[in-house]
């Protein structure tokens, strides 16, 4: 770990302004991916900004019937809140299928959507890798890559996000509110958050330098069957091979996140027009494109097989 | 004590305390954290320096040059130690791979520098600050692209490359029935939760190692080798070690550097290693490629069986020898094993819980499944018809006790295993495919010499002092139950004390033979304390009575402490053992049960009930042993489903060097286990009548799970672990 100085930060738009007033600055909240990532040198930042004493630790009624989750709440905290159980019990399940008891006690909303991948070679620093050291090439590319992305990947990076959350809030519609170092704020949706790698696989979300993320607000709910499936070679303690995250309708229509297979959350609208006619068709839309390696191809029937088992689930 | 006639009625045979499940006598202490582990000795050393390992960054090919002028001036570092500056330094008789490299580099990770610092962030940060670079070659990183050209390793003891008996050719030719199918286990880490942890402080030429190792005179040989000093100037100490499973049999890295650290520091340095480090600079379980074929008459007789096995290890390196099961397991006329060893440049392979059974019985007891199959026999019947309870190489040599058919008849009448539809594929509940599989077990028993000390005080406490070791296997326990129930004491009146190269020496823990030997090795020195006590307090040693803290004769007893009255009682003695096992063939034997769901949409496995039943000779301790079984069922269940170093055969290492990437199985994935052991005692392996039991309950549990899996698809995966990506294609439609 290189060293740091340290700062706790008064208000939002002092955070944001710190980070871009100091070089190389990061935001801490929970620590939970930060912190490791710091001990192998693989973060190095030269100055953190605690944002803990904020606030945003509140889970709010907004005036449109949805839910503006502080950027601080705790995962366990969101996944048990009552009204998240009972309207968006997907984001629920989601989160409970990640990490363990301990690490969601510390992380964080907004912690949880940045954090980073977990690709073997992005921990090793001994080995070449575009989002560590951009330009340095990827090595998992023709390694092991039985847990890498199949679809929306680059030349310079095949790395998956690994946020069981993320896909929840993908399905959802959610929107992440920010404020930025001038100290206006914005509203992203959550779809615009997550970038896929192309050439520059280091730039993971559309943030500026300094924004901070504060809140995050679900919309109005939309009813259906919520159902998080993620599939793993263990039964807890494990990221996703694949994870699916689907909202299903009395009448077969709904909405279909999946994770473990992509830099970001993958959803794609145009394959949620499929749902009625079944799993292959949404499947085959979703899809489409994909450059799975010989080790992960499976995902793509895995992704197929587990839609159909989460419709036939939600049929009930 | 010799041991060189079959054991007869003795003081253990009282089972007073011995047989008994009495919980570990060292369980507060580590519940609550006051047990000392290598790297917590914090009142012996009060500021010790911190080192960190720098691990090489390429698998095979030479350090071009070093630049530690960064490191060096950063805050706190002390001293940084590399092959350049350490002095000369030898090599131990255990480990293949230097421990510390350059500028040759053997494998990846292979330590190249420590750096010592005041404190272990510092050290850390420093450490990243050491500027190699590598002039790097190719490497040989592909066990199956090295098959070919593998050779015949050196033979060792008994254990020989090559074994032949009849003519295996000629009978598998004309057998009317035949199995010839390959087999693959991957390369796997021990991954215990204590990593490998050492503490050094040297005073003059004389060092003092805390550490964490399962052979404590292995290894204070091989650091007195390493270092040039004569062995009495090593003292180790290891009382309580967080895990090893075979990964801590041997002196490695921490404790040369944290040697050689204290030296240059000049003060005691204390390195523990990064978790990332641990898989690729320690030794590993290497992979294997096994092929078997098996030949029966239509009444499911074997008249040939044979078993081959590819490995890989560095140069003077071992092969795994998955065979040597197969050379023992199952009757027939017409045999052959073969070892192949191919040269590889990962690092160092060497012994994991069970070496050679553990993956040999993961191949054997598949094709074992598949033969009955296509005999159409029942699994359990099929083992059973082709049992030997002589060596089928040496048919002259029965064997000590083996309950073999026993194991498997008591399992399945318990298991339920006559509602497995023997049909593949057939049952279904819910979204669930539901199977049932079962594999023998089958292990080894080793003999080694093991010895003791034994202290009375005059206040009747017993004090044994042996530099065994308790890896959290229950040897503190079951010692102190040796020795009370030698010495007529309660528990409470034996304090045992491990782990101390001052002690003497024990069998130590591995090979399962902890356990038997180093309580007879306590035995020994009971029945010597026995004789001084009888002595000192007039009775003829021959009929006098050790029972309730009493010793006594006819109307005559005697407090045990007065015979320490003016001072205390000491006993020394080793347990030897003579000719009785090259007479009788020792091994322990048992049957793994298992019944587990396959998701009908994802392929993923999920274990429902595990039972083994074991006959391993006199369990003298029910509980450790049953945890010990568990245990060792759970990491079955791991190797079946999950476990494989993977490696990257382009730049020769392993990918998945952490605990999140190396995948062991989590309490949610272990369901009910049953353990039954069948009475037994074993006359010919010790006074104890005990065998080993922790890595008989290793051995078979993959297979069973494997053909489990089998029978809830029809699907016969012989690639392990097996993950669903290897059954989903074959999987019916949702």
């Amino acid at each position: 770990m290189k060293s740091f100085t340290y700062e706790k930060a008064n208000s939002p738009a002092a955070a944001a302004s710190a980070a871009v007033r100091t070089t190389n600055a990061k935001f801490i909240a929970g620590g939970t991916n930060l912190l490791d990532l710091m001990k192998l040198e693989i973060e190095t930042p030269a100055h953190l900004i605690d944002v803990n004493g904020l606030g945003f630790d509140k889970i709010e009624p907004t005036p449109e019937g949805g839910l503006c989750i502080g950027a601080l709440v705790r995962n366990t905290t969101l996944a048990a809140d009552e009204r998240v159980r009972r309207d968006y019990g997907l984001l629920s399940r989601a989160l409970l299928a990640g990490a363990s008891g301990q690490l969601r006690n510390k992380a964080t909303t907004a912690g949880n959507l940045l954090q980073r991948t977990r690709c073997p070679y992005f921990y090793d620093t001994n080995q070449p890798c575009n989002k560590r050291n951009p330009g340095s090439g990827c090595a998992a590319i023709g390694g092991v890559t039985r847990q890498h992305a199949v679809i929306g990947s680059s030349d310079a990076c095949i790395a998956t996000h690994p946020s069981d959350m993320a896909i929840a809030m993908r399905a959802l519609d959610a929107s992440v509110q920010t404020v930025r170092s001038d100290g206006t704020t914005r509203n992203i949706p959550i779809a615009d958050l997550h970038r896929l790698p192309g050439d520059t696989p280091h730039i993971e979300t559309t943030l500026a330098a300094g924004e901070l993320i504060t809140s995050v607000t679900l919309p109005k709910p939309v009813g259906g069957t919520h159902i998080y499936r993620k599939v793993r070679d263990r039964a807890s303690y494990a990221f996703a091979l694949v994870s699916v995250g689907a909202i299903v309708q009395r009448d077969g229509t709904g909405r279909v996140a999946v994770g473990g297979i992509a830099h970001k959350p993958w959803r794609v609208e145009a394959a949620e027009a499929e749902m009625q006619r079944g799993a292959k068709a949404v499947a085959s839309r979703l899809l489409d494109g994909a450059r799975p390696t010989r080790d992960n191809a499976f995902k793509l029937a895995l992704v197929e097989r587990t839609l159909a088992a989460v419709l036939t689930d939600a049929k009930g | 004590m010799k041991f060189d006639t079959p054991a007869t009625t003795n003081p253990i045979d009282q089972l007073k305390i011995i047989g008994h499940a009495t919980s570990r006598i060292d369980g507060p202490l580590k519940t609550t954290g006051r047990a000392t582990y290598a790297y917590e000795w914090h009142d012996v050393v009060s500021s010790p320096a911190y080192g960190y390992i720098v691990g090489a960054a390429i698998a095979k090919g030479r350090i071009a040059s070093m630049d530690l002028s960064r490191a060096k001036v950063a805050p706190g570092v002390i001293a940084i130690v590399t092959a350049e500056n350490a002095g000369k330094l030898g090599k131990g008789n255990y480990n293949t791979a230097k421990l510390l490299g350059g500028p040759e580099i053997d494998h990846y990770h292979q330590a190249v520098a420590v750096v010592v610092a005041e404190t272990f962030e510092q050290a850390r940060a420093a450490a990243q600050l050491v500027q190699v670079s590598y002039s790097a070659t190719t490497g040989a990183f592909d066990l199956s692209a090295g098959r070919d050209g593998a050779a015949k390793p050196r033979g060792r003891g008994d254990d020989q490359p090559d074994t032949s008996v009849g003519d295996f050719p000629g009978a598998f030719a004309a057998a009317p029935v035949q199995l010839d199918a390959t087999y693959t286990t991957p390369d796997q880490a021990h991954a215990m939760m204590e990593p490998h942890a050492s503490m050094v402080a040297w005073d003059d030429d004389k060092l003092t190692l805390w550490t964490s190792n399962q052979m404590i005179a292995w290894t204070t040989g091989d650091v007195a080798k390493t270092l040039g000093l004569p062995k009495d100037n090593v003292r180790l100490i290891s009382p309580f070690i967080g895990g090893g499973f075979g990964g801590k049999l041997f002196l490695r890295s921490d404790a040369i550097l944290a040697a050689l650290g204290a030296r240059a520091a000049n003060r005691p340095v204390k390195v523990a290693m990064q978790r990332p480090l641990m898989f690729n600079n320690t030794t590993h379980r290497p992979a294997t490629i096994q092929r078997i074929r098996i030949g029966a008459d239509r009444d499911g007789k074997i008249t040939a069986i044979g078993h081959e096995s590819w490995s890989g290890n560095l140069p003077e390196g071992r092969p795994e020898t998955a065979v040597q099961q197969t050379r023992l397991l199952y009757a027939g006329e017409n045999r052959m094993t073969a070892l192949r060893l191919a040269m590889l440049d990962l690092p160092e392979g060497n012994a994991m819980r069970a070496p050679g059974e553990a993956p040999g019985m993961m191949a054997l007891e598949i094709a074992m499944d598949e033969m009955a199959e296509r005999l159409n026999l029942d699994p359990v019947e099929f083992r059973a018809r082709n049992d030997t309870q002589v060596d089928p190489e040496h048919p002259s040599r029965p064997f000590s006790q083996r309950q073999l058919v026993a194991c498997m008849k008591t399992g399945a009448e318990r298991f339920g295993w006559s509602a497995r539809n023997a049909e593949p594929g057939k049952r279904r509940e819910g979204r669930w495919l539901v199977g049932m599989g079962m594999a023998a077990a089958f292990r080894n028993n080793l003999l080694m010499k093991s010895g003791a000390r034994v202290r009375l005080d005059r206040s009747g406490t017993v004090t044994v002092e042996t530099d065994m070791t308790d890896i959290g296997t229950g040897s503190y326990t079951i010692i102190a139950q040796t020795a009370a129930e030698m010495m007529g004491l309660p528990l409470e009146k034996v304090v045992v004390r491990l782990g101390d190269s001052s002690f003497p020496v024990s069998a130590g823990s591995g090979g399962q033979f902890g356990a038997n030997n180093s309580t007879s090795g306590v035995y020994a020195a009971c029945v010597k304390l026995r004789e001084a006590v009888a002595q000192k307090l007039g009775f003829n040693s021959a009929d006098v009575a050790f029972l309730d803290g009493q010793v006594s004769s006819g109307n005559r007893s005697v407090p045990l402490g007065q015979a320490a009255s003016d001072s205390e009682l000491m006993a020394e003695d080793s347990i030897e053992y003579g000719d009785l096992a090259k007479t009788h063939q020792q091994s322990t034997f048992g049957a793994h049960f298992v019944e587990l769901g396959v998701d009908v949409a994802t392929a993923e496995i999920r274990v429902r009930r595990m039972l083994a039943v074991c006959a391993a000779g006199r369990v003298l301790n029910p509980k450790t042993a049953r945890s010990q079984v568990i245990g060792a069922m759970t990491m079955g269940v791991g190797a079946a489903l999950m476990e494989e170093l993977a490696v990257d055969k382009r730049t020769g290492f392993f990918v998945n060097h952490d605990l999140a990437g190396y995948e062991v199985p989590v309490h949610a994935d272990i369901p009910h286990q049953d353990t039954i052991f069948l009475d037994e005692t074993d006359p010919m392996s010790s006074p104890m009548k005990a065998k080993g039991i922790g890595e008989l309950g290793l051995c078979g549990v993959a297979a069973a799970l494997a053909n489990a899996i089998y029978n809830a698809t029809g699907i016969r995966v012989r690639d392990y672990p097996i993950t669903l990506d290897k059954l989903l294609h074959r999987m019916p439609d949702t």
